[in-house]
């Protein structure tokens, strides 16, 4: 019997995924796509939980949606960046981008 | 899909392995383009998983824009930047192990507290399109238009970036 707490897992192991991805990735386009797996996984906990325990369903998936907005606006201009970035200094590792010194 | 059927935790259990199994494979591949496309796979089984959970118009938005419009725009930017040999396009970092320890602590917090908490399961409901529309114009109207703005400010902001400054037109 599946239930709640079997997607809110697969949701906490997809975000896990993500964050590693996040902290251990060197080029600026795979942390891009790290950040895509943890807002998937929370797309993932919100229509869990509007689908088993909310009294106002609709309104999980309407958060979701939004998020799916927000990740398409946010991967557009960060590979846009990302591709202003390699074209002036010819790279896309993270560990070159140390020029903003404090 | 009836939930709690012997057919729901097959296709459960399949589609959260393929997802996380490609998940793995988006993290863990040294070859960039290679996770790009796992990418995709990991956005159609996160649809898979809407599926399961009755949220049809979810899983369509899910496959049309993660699978279809932003994972391209990946692979696009991966095709665009990379210079070196694509097999050794993406490494790891000198953080690889404190990495992995922040996220597995951090996995390991949310497992527990998953776990721990006594979850209050009602008798559950499902959400058509129509309803998701009418909230969408109803209550949702102001986000719903500031979302729209953000689209369009994100779609002038990457083709400004993209073009660059000092481009002669």
């Amino acid at each position: 019997m599946i239930g709640l707490s079997h997607y809110l897992l697969v949701g906490a192991v997809l975000f896990g995924l993500g964050l590693f991805g996040l902290l251990t990735k060197r080029n600026l386009i795979a942390v891009l796509m790290s950040i895509e797996l943890m807002l998937n996984s929370v797309n993932i906990n919100l229509v869990a939980f509007s689908r088993y325990t909310a009294t106002d369903a609709a309104a999980g998936q309407v958060f979701s949606l939004f998020i799916i907005a927000v990740a398409a606006a946010e991967v557009a201009v960060g590979l846009a960046l990302a591709y202003a970035i390699y074209r002036g200094r010819d790279t896309v590792s993270i560990d070159d981008m140390n020029w903003l010194k404090w | 899909m009836e939930s709690g059927g012997l057919m729901h935790t097959l296709a459960f259990f399949l589609l959260s392995g393929i997802t996380l199994a490609a998940a793995m494979g988006v993290v863990f591949k040294r070859n960039l383009v290679q996770s790009a496309f796992l990418l995709s796979v990991t956005f159609l089984g996160v649809a898979g998983l809407y599926m399961t959970l009755e949220a049809e118009f979810m899983a369509a938005v899910q496959a049309l824009v993660y699978s279809g419009a932003v994972a391209v725009l990946v692979v696009i930017g991966v095709m665009l930047t990379h210079r070196e040999q694509m097999s050794r396009s993406n490494p790891p970092n000198k953080m690889l192990f404190a990495g992995a320890f922040a996220a597995l602590s951090v996995v390991g917090v949310m497992v527990w507290a998953i776990l721990a908490t006594p979850w209050k399961v009602g008798k559950g409901s499902v959400v058509t399109a129509g309803d998701i529309g009418r909230r969408f114009l109803t209550d949702f109207a102001p986000p719903f238009e500031a979302v729209a703005l953000l689209l369009l400010a994100a779609l002038i902001g990457a083709v400004v970036l993209f073009k660059g400054g000092k481009a002669q037109s």
